[in-house]
Order: C-alpha cells, then sequence, then structure tokens
C-alpha cells in the first residue's frame, strides 16, 4: 500500500467511511433488522403459530414447487444456449444475447401482463383453453410460468462469458481422442463450469422464490391455491396479520441471508472459476 | 420438429467445426426463447396496437396515466441519482480503505438482488411508518414518509443501491494508481487528483450504474407498493396502475401503459449501450 | 538554474525487505545520471524517494542547499515520467500537457494564452506538432511517452526524473528515443535521474552511471569508469558481458588452469575471480604465445562472429569476438592473449 503521496487525509478517511457505513446501514441492516424484529414482536410462540395456518403450508408448497420447476428448466437453458453462443460463430449471435439479457430490463408486472394477454379470460388463447378447460392464469401453470420469465437469464448469463472466456480447446482435445459430443460435454465441459453452475442456480432460485410482482399478475390471489409465499405476504399483511406477514417474511429474508452468504463463499472460495464480469 | 428443422438449414449458416450439437443447443435455446419470452412480448405488442400508435397516446396521456409515469420517472431518477453519489463513495470505500466489518458489508451490497421484493416491501413500510424506528424520528417535525413519494424515494434507493456500487467497484479496483501519482507530482492537491483524474476516468461505469439502477426503478413493483400509499396522481406509480386496469379488464389500457414503460426501458437500455460504446471509443475502456 | 541533489544516508524498507540502505549521493547540476542495476536492486524506490512519492525511514533528500525530505511531493517541483507512461486517458494530449498548469492555486497560474503557447512549445520541443487534439489511446508507445515527458517538462521542475522510461516499448524506438533524450536534455540543462536495468543505454546517454546492488550503491563513475576500472567485484561482473573465471594468485602471478599470467593487482593473493570479457581477448600473433584454446562453439552476430573457447578445462567458457572472415570450427584450437583483466579477491 503507497504512503504518502496516495493517502487521502485521515478526516476524508473517516469522513467518507461514516458515510458509506451509515447509508448502507440505514438501507440495508435495518430493513433486514425490521423483519425480525417484527416477526418477533408478539414472542416466539405467535411467531411460531403463524405457521399453524394451512394456507401458509400451502404457499410453501407452491414456492418450492415452482422453484424445482423453473430453475432445472433454466439450468438446461442456461447450459443450452451458452454451449450454442460459447462454442460456435453464428449470425445473429449478439442479438440472441441481448435478447437473453430482456426479462432483466422489463417491469415484473409487465412480465406477468405478457401472459395474461396470451392465456387469459380475454386472452388471446383465453377461448381455447377453455374449450380444453385447462386453465394458466389464476393457475399454478400460470404461476410456473410468469416465474420463468423473471428468472431463465440467470443461469446463461453466468455461464455465457464463462465459456466463452475457456474457449472450445478442451472440447476439441476431447473430441481427438475419441470422445463423443456428450461424453465431452459431461467430462470435460461441465467439470469446467461446475462452479459458474452453482452461482447461478443459487441466484436463479433465490429470484424464483421471492418474485413478487410477476406472479402477483397472473396468480389471482387464490389462497391455498396460487399464493407463493411472497404473496401469501401480501395477503397476511392487508389482513392486518402484521405478525403472520412478517414472520412468513422472515422466513423469506432467511433464504437471502443463506443465498448471500452461499454466494459470497463462492465468490471468495471459487472467484477465479466464474465468469470475470457479473453484471446484474 | 424445431430440431430437425434446426439441423437442416443452421449448418450451413454457422462457420465449420467439429463440435457436435450446434444444431440441437441452439434450437432448444431459440425455442425456449420464442415460447416463453418472445412470443408473449408479441401477443403484448399486438395488443397495443390494436389500439393504433394514437389510441396508445391517448392512453398514455390520460391524467391519471400521466402522473404515474410522472411519479414513476422522477422518484426513479432522484433514486439513482442519490445512488450515483452514494455508490461511488461506498465504492470508494470498500476499495480503498479497512476498516472492521468490510467484508461483511461489501457481501450485504448484494441484499437488494437476493431479498424478495415484497419483503422488502413491508418491512420498509414498517421502518418509515409514523410509529416505525425512522418514521418516528421525523414524525415530530411533521415530515411523513411512509405513503408519501417519500416512501417510494427510499423503496427505490434500497432497490437501486447495488448497481452503481457494483459497476464502480471493479473499476476502481483495476485502477492504477500511477495516474494518481502522476497527477501530483505535476503539482495537483489530494482533492484536485480525485476531481480531475479518477472521478472523469470512473464516469463511464458511474453513468452505466446509474442507468442501471433507474431502468430497475421505473419498473419496480412489490417494494414500493406497501410504503407508497398508492394514491392516484399522488403516490400511484406506473406498474400498479397497470395490475389497477388489468382487474377492470381494461387489457388494451394496460397494454398501452406496459408498451410506454418498455420504451422507456428499451431507450435506458440502448443508452447505456451507447456510453459504454462511447467510453470504449474515446477511452479504450469500457 | 539547474541545481545539485544531495541523498545523506537515505534508507527505507518495506514490510520485512530492505529496499535501500544508508544510500550516499551527489548529483551535479545538470548532469544526466543513470541510476543502473538488476530488479530489486533499489534504484527504483531511491528515484520515488527523490520525488517524494515514497517517504524515507531515515536520512535526507537536498535540492540545491534546500532540504526536501519534508516537502509533500507536490512541492518539490518535480517531472516525474513513468514507465507505462501514466497519462490521463480522458484528456486530450493538450490537456495532459496543461494539466500541471491548470492545477496551480489561482494566483500561480499562468493566463490561459500563456498555458495555451507554452503547449505549443512543449509540442514542438518532443517534435509532435499538431497532435494537442489526440487523446492518449490515438497515439503509439513512443509517441506517449514523449507526451508524458512533455507534461513532466511543462511545469519547470527543478529535477527531472524517468522511471525506466523506454521499458515498455520496442527495441527500434527505444534507440531512436534514447538519442532524443540526450539532444532534449542538452538543450533544456535539467538536471536528470534516470532508472535502467539496460547497461548499453545507461552507457550511451549518461554522463555518469550509478551502479545499484541490494539497496545501495557499487560505484558512481563516467561510463569510461564503470568499464575500465570498476570498484567491485559486482560491477566487474554486471557491466560489459563479463565472465568470471576463478583462479589462483600468487605474487606477482595468477594461475589459471594450467596457464600463468602477469596479475593486474598486486594487493590481491589466494583465491580470486578473474573477470575477462570478449574484447578483452585477441587471437595471438604467433601460433606461439598465448594460451591454446579450445573452440566450443562458433555463432555468427550481425557484423562479427563469436566463438565461444575454453581456456582450460573445468573452468568456465569465454567469449571472444572474430572478423567474420576469420573461420573456426568447433574443436579448433585458437591461441589467444588476454589484454586486460579485472581482479578480486573471492569473498
Amino acid at each position: 500500500m503507497r504512503d504518502g503521496a496516495l493517502a487521502d487525509g485521515r478526516a476524508a478517511r473517516w469522513i467518507l467511511i461514516a458515510l458509506a457505513v451509515s447509508f448502507l446501514i440505514l438501507f440495508l441492516v435495518l430493513p433486514l433488522l425490521a423483519v425480525f424484529t417484527e416477526a418477533l414482536r408478539r414472542g416466539v410462540m405467535a411467531f411460531f403459530t403463524a405457521f399453524d395456518d394451512p394456507d401458509t403450508w400451502a404457499a410453501i408448497e407452491l414456492t418450492l414447487l415452482v422453484a424445482a420447476i423453473a430453475v432445472p428448466l433454466n439450468m438446461v437453458f442456461g447450459l443450452s444456449a451458452a454451449w450454442a453462443i460459447a462454442k460456435f460463430e453464428f449470425p445473429g449471435k449478439s442479438l440472441l444475447i441481448t435478447l437473453i439479457d430482456l426479462p432483466f430490463s422489463i417491469s415484473p408486472v409487465v412480465s406477468g401482463l405478457v401472459y395474461v394477454l396470451l392465456f387469459g379470460a380475454k386472452g388471446l388463447l383465453g377461448p381455447l383453453l377453455d374449450d380444453w378447460d385447462f386453465k394458466v392464469i389464476f393457475a399454478v401453470p400460470g404461476v410456473v410460468l410468469a416465474t420463468i420469465f423473471v428468472t431463465f437469464p440467470f443461469i446463461a448469463r453466468e455461464l455465457i462469458p464463462l465459456m466463452q472466456e475457456q474457449g472450445t480447446s478442451d472440447e476439441e482435445a476431447a473430441l481427438t481422442l475419441g470422445a463423443s459430443g456428450f461424453q465431452t460435454f459431461v467430462t470435460v465441459t461441465l467439470p469446467n463450469v461446475s462452479w459458474a453452475l452453482l452461482y447461478g442456480v443459487l441466484l436463479c432460485n433465490a429470484r424464483a422464490m421471492g418474485e413478487f410482482g410477476a406472479v402477483s399478475v397472473v396468480s389471482g390471489h387464490i389462497r391455498g391455491l396460487t399464493n407463493t409465499m411472497p404473496l401469501h405476504v401480501e395477503i397476511l399483511y392487508n389482513e392486518y396479520n402484521l405478525v403472520g406477514a412478517f414472520a412468513v417474511a422472515s422466513l423469506l429474508a432467511g433464504l437471502a441471508l443463506v443465498t448471500l452468504g452461499a454466494k459470497s463463499l463462492l465468490e471468495w472460495r471459487h472467484g477465479d472459476a466464474l465468469a470475470r464480469v457479473h453484471r446484474h | 420438429m424445431t430440431v430437425a428443422i434446426s439441423q437442416r438449414w443452421l449448418p450451413s449458416l454457422r462457420k465449420p467445426s467439429a463440435l457436435p450439437g450446434f444444431g440441437i443447443t441452439l434450437g432448444f435455446s431459440v425455442a425456449y426463447l420464442s415460447l416463453i419470452v418472445l412470443i408473449p412480448l408479441a401477443v403484448l405488442i399486438a395488443r397495443a396496437g390494436e389500439l393504433g400508435l394514437d389510441g396508445i397516446w391517448r392512453v398514455a396521456t390520460t391524467p391519471r396515466v400521466l402522473a404515474a409515469l410522472q411519479v414513476s420517472f422522477f422518484t426513479s431518477a432522484a433514486a439513482a441519482l442519490i445512488n450515483a453519489v452514494f455508490g461511488v463513495i461506498v465504492a470508494w470505500v470498500l476499495v480503498r480503505y479497512d476498516f472492521p466489518g468490510k467484508r461483511l458489508l461489501d457481501a450485504a451490497v448484494d441484499l437488494p438482488f437476493a431479498l424478495p421484493t415484497a419483503v422488502a416491501g413491508i418491512a420498509l413500510a414498517a421502518l418509515y411508518a409514523t410509529n416505525g424506528w425512522i418514521g418516528s424520528v421525523f414524525a415530530p417535525w411533521g415530515i411523513k414518509i411512509a405513503f408519501t413519494p417519500l416512501g417510494i424515494l427510499v423503496a427505490l434507493i434500497f432497490v437501486g443501491l447495488p448497481f452503481v456500487v457494483r459497476t464502480v467497484q471493479p473499476v476502481l479496483q483495476d485502477y492504477d494508481r500511477e495516474v494518481e501519482e502522476a497527477s501530483a507530482t505535476l503539482g495537483a492537491t489530494r482533492r484536485q487528483t480525485i476531481f480531475r483524474v479518477v472521478l472523469p476516468a470512473l464516469m463511464p461505469a458511474i453513468l452505466t450504474g446509474v442507468a442501471l439502477s433507474f431502468g430497475r426503478a421505473v419498473g419496480e413493483y412489490g417494494s414500493v407498493i406497501f410504503i407508497a400509499g398508492n394514491m392516484p396522481f399522488v403516490s400511484e406509480i406506473a406498474p400498479l396502475l397497470i395490475v389497477t386496469r388489468l382487474e377492470e379488464f381494461d387489457y388494451a389500457g394496460a397494454a398501452a401503459i406496459a408498451t410506454v414503460m418498455l420504451t422507456i426501458s428499451f431507450v435506458t437500455l440502448l443508452a447505456i449501450n451507447g456510453v459504454q460504446a462511447f467510453s470504449r471509443k474515446r477511452f479504450g475502456h469500457a | 538554474m539547474a541545481i545539485a541533489i544531495k541523498a545523506e544516508g537515505l534508507s527505507k524498507s518495506f514490510t520485512g525487505t530492505s529496499a535501500v540502505i544508508d544510500l550516499n549521493l551527489e548529483v551535479q547540476p545538470g548532469e544526466l545520471l543513470a541510476l543502473l542495476g538488476p530488479s530489486g536492486s533499489g534504484k527504483t524506490t531511491f528515484l520515488r524517494l527523490v520525488a517524494g512519492l515514497e517517504t524515507p525511514g531515515s536520512g535526507r533528500i537536498l535540492f540545491g542547499n534546500e532540504d526536501a525530505t519534508s516537502l509533500s511531493v507536490q512541492d518539490r517541483r518535480v517531472g516525474f515520467v513513468f514507465q507505462h507512461y501514466a497519462l490521463f486517458r480522458h484528456l486530450t494530449v493538450a490537456e495532459n500537457i496543461a494539466y500541471g498548469l491548470r492545477v496551480r492555486p489561482r494566483r500561480e497560474r499562468p493566463p490561459a494564452a500563456d498555458i495555451r503557447q507554452r503547449v505549443e512549445n512543449l509540442l514542438d520541443l518532443v517534435q509532435l506538432p499538431g497532435l494537442g487534439r489526440r487523446y492518449p489511446r490515438q497515439l503509439s508507445g513512443g509517441q506517449r511517452q514523449r507526451v508524458a515527458l512533455a507534461r513532466a517538462l511543462a511545469v519547470e521542475p527543478r529535477v527531472l526524473l524517468l522511471d525506466e522510461p523506454f521499458g515498455a516499448l520496442d527495441a527500434k524506438v527505444r534507440r531512436d528515443l534514447r538519442r532524443w533524450l540526450r539532444e532534449i536534455h542538452d538543450r533544456t540543462g535539467h538536471t536528470t535521474l534516470f532508472v535502467t536495468h539496460d547497461q548499453e543505454e545507461a552507457l550511451e546517454l549518461a554522463d555518469r552511471v550509478a551502479v545499484f546492488n541490494r539497496g545501495s550503491i557499487e560505484q558512481v563513475g563516467t561510463p569510461d569508469e564503470i568499464l575500465d576500472r570498476p570498484a567491485t567485484q559486482f560491477v566487474a561482473g554486471f557491466v560489459g558481458e563479463a565472465v568470471r573465471l576463478p583462479v589462483d594468485a600468487k605474487g606477482g602471478w595468477i594461475r589459471l588452469g594450467p596457464h600463468a599470467l602477469v596479475t593486474p593487482n598486486d594487493d590481491v593473493s589466494g583465491p580470486a575471480q578473474l573477470f575477462v570479457r570478449p574484447r578483452d581477448l585477441a587471437v595471438a600473433d604467433e601460433p606461439s604465445d598465448g594460451i591454446r584454446a579450445r573452440v566450443v562453439a562458433v555463432r555468427r552476430t550481425g557484423p562479427a562472429r563469436r566463438a565461444e573457447l575454453a581456456l582450460a578445462d573445468g573452468l568456465p567458457t569465454v567469449e571472444i569476438e572474430l572478423p567474420v572472415r576469420c573461420s573456426v570450427s568447433k574443436g579448433d584450437l585458437l591461441p589467444v592473449t588476454l589484454s586486460t583483466v579485472r581482479l578480486f579477491t573471492s569473498r
């Protein structure tokens, strides 16, 4: 650390640190603390009674189900797209990459809206679905679809730059040694991106379980049926069941903390195995 | 079916390669993308298009819609600017200084990405209500934060906080300090060096972060609706108005507002790309 | 106008390692002094201490009669040129050069028109006229380094300090810039220190050379003195492609393998190190004179031939330079004489 010419004045240094730390505490730490404080406001017993509600459990189950469907599907997509983009040259490649980034720039409400317009009662395919008596909007399939929409870029975005950095030489070497395409993929490519894949899955899962706006539009808020945990939090909150709302919220906050911890661990331990550029 | 088609015409479009699986992976990716994203978006545009451009314009300029767009736009811009200033300070402090708890705070910066928006929403509402920890500090002076546009601002600051920090941090990390030494040898004070040399070099990253923060804030829903008050013309944000229209089964109206929001997102994206292209050309780096 | 620099008892260490140890050096006003040495020898640290970019653990630095040790880097008025140019990428060439003048407090700042004129003059001096509106990114490495020098000169520094200024450039550009730097120095007359690990550069450019080794100065002298009268074993071995041969000195003789040579240095006796350079060897006039050396390998350099010789078994090989028309091959026996050698006691 160079001293002398480049040292910021001591006063300036401490003022800046104080400003930064206060800002972060105000906007990050306090809200987090508030979740747990409000959840325990009436004591630990009240906290646990919040989970006596079967609707709450239905919400938890639905959240887990949605994640269990969305994350693996997005994983397949991510690996697929990253393979095509990183290992081959073709026209329209940058367009494809831009399109994959699309959900990040679209409001979650709009993400849900597009499915209502497509599958809703007055939507394009509405009458058709009616004939088949198959509901997408205000039913579980809609929730799954909306979740997939907002979460599918995560894994792809972690894998694409990394696989581009890694190039094709490892795979070509495997092929010359006689491995089939599939073998090459499983034994050479996957191990090379395993940490990035885990990282992407982590982020994808956190978002899938926590998505609110998009799911809110398509779900219809049917208690016990189409409510995920975040939606259930909203319902409890609007009913002035604050302890209940914050109790469920604290589960989600706990998940966020675990995600953050695992993310930091991965960045710290295996930072070199992850893509150099993480854009959010 | 898609796979068979792709294997027939795609191989002639790409450069030959020994690696297999191009057809199937590209085919699957494009199919997935189309089904999940492109077709639904096309339906949205078509639905809005039913109204025609003047129809969309008419919807967009109804007083309530205009008010909602203004609320969203101005609170997002203000939040992005505040995040710009504090984001640079936070990034600076995390990169240049050492202090107890730094590692923890560095990890915490990503909290808005990991925390579900609804959870953030109710937490902020509780904090800034007149009987909340922070709201109660301001209440005696007659300043209400929750259920006013000020509350929206707070929520959007939370939501956009990581963007400027995380775009500036790596640039600052890799920054060649010799340039600062050169400035010192030429007689510049420390403060002059920071404002004339370092900050301008960070500007592209700051601008990118601001644009990202703005783009995210404009469309934000979950963190905002609990603390906003949601009163039309005062504290109603555009995404909420879309939901309201949907509940009224006014699909066309909802689609129209959504189209306006998509346009804003698109322009923001263009701005980001523009900044990055410009700085790459001028300075040779992003 | 040009001032002397004096370092007294300068020491600096970085967590554990001592970079500069009790260093003393006097630089004459207007002199171009090269700081030469292997990497890690302390030469760059010393330069940065003079500039004020590092603070010494002990000792002091004087500019002329003034004790500059406690002056901040801003107040020392040195011109510093970095190996990787350190140009401000977001400013044009002209704005870079004008920077040092623009950051001055209002009362010391020259009027804008003067600054512009100064920049023009400097651009002419460094032979980059008309490039003021360009950005550093649009210039070649050699051009960027010239801008860096112009920028340092703009503030009319008391001394000029260059840290391996041509290290990042390729060979031809380096040679051109060397010549150009000497011209500039002769015109402007600043006291100049420059750091290099390239001995050819140091010997070609400098009025005097200070040879650094492990934090201390082994010798300060003109290029002739350094080459022909090395003060220490390190200097003898570091400068001029010397090979070190282990010998034994006794009486007025040194024993080199089976051969005996007249000693150049009566003070040395016992086991010693003999330093031999290619130019010190010549083909003997009479085949019976000199040492019969066996040719181990032959190679061609642009204008000449080099033969690798074994003077005796078990000794390191030495090289001799031969005219192109002289053809020897591997295995030949070549009679050679040693004209000058340098002898130091073994440690």
